[in-house]
């Protein structure tokens, strides 16, 4: 067993603790529980956390040792890196203000988050010559820092959104609410999707003529929707004879349609079994029962506290630190790649938040709903300008 | 004719619009309006109830104008604008991004449709530099500059202006307060020595109290503006070729260029072009990543260059003597410096020409002599002494191509170069033609007697540089410091106060934070303990 | 009243600043895309070695008094060829008058382009740029390309694209030097 399979198996167990972790963040649920069984449950769950964490550590220095530079130089790196930056931020909230409901919101997000990461290719590749650098280093870590402690602000605030809003009437809010739980539901079914078709080794090829070239594209999900002006090659497999629309440009755009609409769909027949099974009850309107009152300013604070700290933390190694790496590379700091562009978008929404919240007196409901959009941004930078908008960035 | 002045009870003049005395904080009625107190229990701190002057001055073209930038409104709105329009931008690739030869006006319809269209029809194709984000981007540097300037100077009036006695409504009408406390002279005394030990400076006069510290913080938005200001004025800067030049060679192997954007006193010659890449078997670690792909994955890209400067200030075109300045290995992220100016790596073109290919001559199996053809600077004939025999550069194609007129070139690089030749000799009834292409020969007539071979190819590869020399870095580096010292300054120390007075034999106790009251109320049980002071209460309920 | 008017005075004076470099930045910026040579502006000198008198270099400035056409040219561009022709033509007819042509090969073989010289039977005189700098300056990007300098030394006429025989002749007639 090299390094690399050692890193594999730490990060499997991880996933498990910090699964145990959160069955055990379950329990401090629920208004009929005792309280001192709900403190011995958050203390297990905390302890299991930390495990977790220290595993994660275990495999992403096993990791590391093999690969010989940091591992940071892919998508699924980084997604890993910034999953456990994650859970460090919550634990050391946790030991600030001590608020157990953080966790059953943090643990499943950084949960889903490891498991969308791994849906990419997770071998040790090497570093291209743009990478061999020591800003990979400085740049890469201070951003996964930065943008997992804005990530906590998101958290705080879908728990203070989830303790705040009335449940009591069906309004916007509580739409919204839900609309951000459909979406935490439809990434676990892409992970369910991916691999259990990958496990069942699910293959349709497709060839395309594109630019006068043929390619070949490889669902590995069943084709509900087709290439445009493609063939099927593959024999005996399921195929809808549904096209791609034409306008939907490149070799892979019927693919990712075709994992997008799959996982939204399948999102939303778990989330209409949830429903079914709560009777029709909105999923946040449980969840607002369930969870334990909290002090609205405590968790207020933790959203602020976790913008204050972030978002410098984020000009620093998004805008600073990047432009140096990138005037070194390059010869110019800055030039407006799309994410780079992003960043900019990033760090100008927060600077909005600060000055709603700091000069127009945004707080609460206001500037909880801000963080989830900031998450939103944050989420949009890492997931769809990596994989649709191609940029300078390696990890397309 | 308004007045002038608002006299408080206590006997300050105050300017006109002041919202709350500027000695004793005493709310002057008729204006709680403009900061909205009228609706609250607890004072607007904020700007300390100064005169805010574009609050009140409205009469001009000037004062309106004056007045709206320096709206943090206004300022959120024109930052929400760019944020927005910056998005649209990444939809589709920038024209700098768009990598190919179809001209913007049908590349963005033919690539992406209708909506292609219409973003190239918006003008988002060259979005960052239109003049239109570059107005939006200064109106967010006027709204800077404008609102940071009608705060900072009624704000520093008012926070030299602090009177310690405190009028009872303003204290009674801070956020945190606590009223009715009997205090003995060893409570306040333990207060007091609470408050200096949590570094705060204590002011008395007459019993009333006022604690105060980091007011330094309050100038953190202001500090971190001039940060911001001084990277727009360098971005200024930026544009102009004193400061800023951005430059692109290609230089050859052997060959010697002139670095653009120089005046033709720089040159640079490559030596050699190193390119590598990661070799499956070798690097072990990477094993599983290597096999999975197709291509390979570069390692290296390397220029190994020398630096020379032209020592006789050489007329356009002339000849220049050159005298080496520095040489160096020019890597992505390991630019060569050089007099200000930086070569960095940026294209490659590995074995794309040809230097020279070598050709050999024969007859009935009987070598009747070589020669080599050096594509930059082969002779139109070449003799070849053992057979007497010439050999005639009819055509030279250095990247051929075929069009309706016949052999062509597309360029001067020897891509793939094409030579049409003719062999004379003795040794040949009459002269023979040839045609060269694509490292082979064919005979140019179906009874051409001689055969040629080609022996030797020579490639040599092309390395892009990008030339950089930019003065404005300092300035930029500058803007950046000043920003995160000014943002830290704000968000990271809390300027923070308590009041407390004397009334009737009791005390009421009003505290103010600009932020952070949760580590506020901490702090108050730190000054607190030991004393008989009430516990604090929150005015100000969540919304 | 005093302090109202300072006040006023101040804050013009700031948006007349902001205003007034906002406006600046973007008639810089508008002006960037524009190439440095127009007609109209002084074509700058450059130095090249002859290829159809070897040993001899020519000198734009040597040249005041001419009118003179700078054409760049490469042996592999097909309307260059077709160009070529014309201007010899018209060469022998204006040479008098005071016309010089300086044609300036791109080409990196000097021997190809001795080639086309001969095979065409040209007779003004051909240089080669061999450090690529005068077409740098001249920002040439696409060949053909010439340029028509007055007698004192501006251009006055840029052509990007090739000449035929009447639109020539009628760019020497603008540059032609006046009669002493």
């Amino acid at each position: 067993m090299d390094l690399y399979e050692l890193s594999s198996l730490f990060l499997n167990i991880t996933f498990f603790l910090y699964l145990i972790a959160t069955a055990f963040f379950g329990l401090t649920l629920g208004k009929n529980r005792e309280s001192n069984k709900k403190s011995k449950a958050t203390r297990i769950a905390m302890t299991f956390t930390i495990i977790g964490f220290a595993s994660q550590m275990t495999s992403y220095i096993f990791r590391w040792l093999q690969a010989g530079h940091i591992p940071v130089s892919n998508i699924f790196e980084y997604i890993y890196f910034f999953s456990m930056m994650l859970i460090l931020a919550f634990v050391v909230i946790y030991f600030i203000y001590g608020i157990p409901a953080l966790g059953l919101i943090a643990l499943p997000i950084a949960i889903v988050i490891i498991g969308y990461g791994s849906m990419f290719p997770q071998e040790i590749s090497p570093l291209v010559p743009s990478l061999q650098s020591n800003w990979l280093y400085v740049h890469v870590t201070t951003v996964a820092l930065a943008q997992a402690i804005l990530s906590i602000s998101f958290i705080a605030g879908l728990l203070f959104l989830i303790k705040r809003v009335d449940q009591s009437q069906s309004s916007k809010e509580t739409t919204f609410l839900e609309l951000i739980l459909f979406g935490v539901v439809s990434t676990i079914a892409y992970i369910v999707l991916s691999s259990s078709f990958g496990a069942m080794d699910y293959e349709a090829t497709f060839t395309k003529e594109l630019e006068e070239q043929t390619v070949d594209v490889t669902y590995s999900m069943p084709a509900l929707f087709q290439p445009h002006d493609s063939e099927l090659v593959t024999e005996g497999v399921f195929n809808s004879g549904i096209e791609t629309p034409g306008w939907m440009q490149g070799a892979d755009a019927g693919l990712k349609l075709n994992t997008l609409f799959l996982s939204l769909a399948f999102g939303g027949v778990l989330y209409g079994l949830l429903r079914l099974i709560l009777k029709g009850r909105r999923i946040s309107a449980l969840l607002n029962e369930k969870f334990d009152k909290i002090n609205p300013d405590v968790v207020d604070d933790i959203m602020y506290r976790a913008i204050a700290i972030g978002f410098p933390l984020f000009t620093l190694g998004g805008l600073i630190f990047a432009s140096i790496w990138a005037q070194q590379a390059w010869g110019r700091f800055w030039g407006w790649d799309p994410k780079e562009v992003w960043a900019l978008v990033t760090w100008l929404f927060y600077a909005v938040f600060l000055h709603l919240r700091l000069t127009r007196g945004w707080h609460g409901k206001k500037s909880a709903w801000l963080a989830v959009v900031g998450f939103a941004i944050i989420m949009f930078n890492l997931i769809v300008i990596n994989l649709v908008i191609a940029g300078l960035h390696s990890y397309a | 004719m308004a007045n002038e002045t608002i006299r408080c009870e206590c006997g300050h003049e105050n300017k006109e619009g002041t919202v709350l005395c500027e000695a004793c904080g005493k709310p002057i009625s008729e204006n709680q309006h403009i900061d909205g107190n009228d609706q609250q229990n607890v004072l607007e701190m904020r700007y300390e109830g100064g005169a805010r002057r574009s609050q009140t001055y409205k009469r001009t073209v000037v004062d309106k104008v004056w007045g709206f930038f320096s709206s943090v409104k206004v300022g959120v709105w024109l930052i929400v604008i760019t944020l927005v329009f910056s998005a649209l931008g990444t939809i589709y690739p920038q024209e700098q991004f768009k990598n190919s030869p179809l001209p913007s006006s049908a590349f963005y319809e033919e690539e992406y449709g209708l909506t292609g269209k219409i973003f190239y029809q918006l003008g988002f194709h060259n979005m960052y530099d239109s003049w239109w984000y570059i107005t939006l981007v200064a109106l967010i540097g006027v709204s800077i500059i404008i609102s940071s300037i009608d705060r900072y100077v009624p704000l520093r009036r008012a926070l030299k202006n602090q009177k310690t006695k405190k009028n009872e409504i303003f204290v009674k009408r801070q956020r945190v307060v606590s009223f009715d406390n009997e205090l003995s002279e060893n409570d306040l005394n333990t207060v007091k020595t609470n408050l200096k030990k949590q570094r705060y400076k204590v002011h008395e006069e007459d019993g009333h109290i006022f604690a105060e510290k980091n007011r330094f913080s309050r100038w953190g938005p202001y500090v971190n503006h001039i940060g911001l200001i001084i990277i727009l004025i360098a971005s200024i800067f930026r544009m102009f070729e004193v400061m800023h030049i951005d430059d692109y060679v290609w230089v050859r192997e052997g060959e010697v260029q002139a670095i653009p954007g120089t005046g033709q006193e720089y040159y640079v010659e490559n030596n050699k072009f190193i390119y590598e890449v990661y070799d499956a078997d070798t690097e072990e670690r990477f094993t599983r990543a290597l096999e999975d792909v197709e291509n390979p994955v570069p390692k290296n890209f390397q220029t190994n260059a020398t630096i020379y400067r032209a020592t006789n200030d050489p007329i356009l075109g002339e000849k220049p003597e050159l005298e080496k300045v520095t040489e160096g290995e020019i890597r992505l992220n390991q630019p060569v410096i050089f007099d200000g100016y930086s070569l960095y790596q940026s294209g490659t073109q590995v074995e794309s020409e040809y230097n020279s290919i070598s050709m050999e001559l024969q007859l009935n199996n009987q070598s009747l002599g070589a020669f080599t053809f050096d594509t930059d600077e082969a002779p139109s004939e070449f003799k070849l002494e053992e057979s007497d025999t010439t050999i005639t550069i009819d055509n030279w194609y250095p990247e051929l191509e075929f069009t309706d007129e016949g052999p062509s070139s597309f360029s001067k690089y020897p891509r793939n170069p094409g030579i049409i030749f003719t062999v004379s000799s003795p040794e040949l009834e009459e002269d023979e033609r040839f045609f060269y292409l694509q490292e082979k020969v064919i005979p140019l007539a179906d009874n051409n007697q001689a055969n040629v071979n080609v022996s030797e190819v020579d490639r040599r590869s092309a390395s892009g540089l990008t030339v950089k020399k930019d003065n404005t870095l300092p300035l930029f580096g500058l803007g950046a410091g000043i920003f995160m010292i000014g943002v830290s300054q704000g968000l990271y120390w809390y300027h923070r106060r308590i009041w407390i007075h004397p009334k009737d034999g009791v005390y009421h106790i009003g505290v103010h934070t600009n932020k952070n009251w949760y580590g506020m109320n901490q702090e108050l049980d730190k000054i607190t303990k030991g004393t008989n002071v009430n516990s604090f209460v929150d005015q100000q309920e969540m919304k | 009243m005093n302090k109202k008017k300072k006040r006023l005075i101040f804050r013009s004076v700031v948006l007349t600043l902001l205003v007034g470099t906002l406006v600046f930045v973007l008639i810089v910026n508008a002006n960037s895309e524009r190439p440095d040579l127009e007609e109209g502006v002084e074509a700058p000198n450059f130095k090249l070695d002859r290829l159809d008198k070897s040993g001899e270099t020519i000198e734009l400035k040597e040249l005041r008094g001419q009118g003179v056409m700078v054409n760049f040219w490469a042996t592999y561009c097909e309307p260059c060829k077709k160009e070529m022709p014309y201007m010899d033509q018209l060469y022998q007819d204006y040479k008098d008058q005071g016309i010089e042509i300086v044609a300036v090969s791109v080409d990196r073989n000097e021997s190809v382009i001795n080639n086309f010289y001969n095979s065409l039977d040209l007779s003004f005189p051909s240089t080669i740029d061999r450090q690529e700098t005068v077409m740098d300056v001249y920002e040439v990007t696409n060949l053909p390309a010439s340029f028509f300098i007055n007698p004192d030394g501006t251009i006055e006429r840029i052509v990007r694209g090739p000449v035929t025989l009447e639109s020539l002749e009628g760019y020497f007639q603008e540059i032609l030097p006046e009669k002493s």
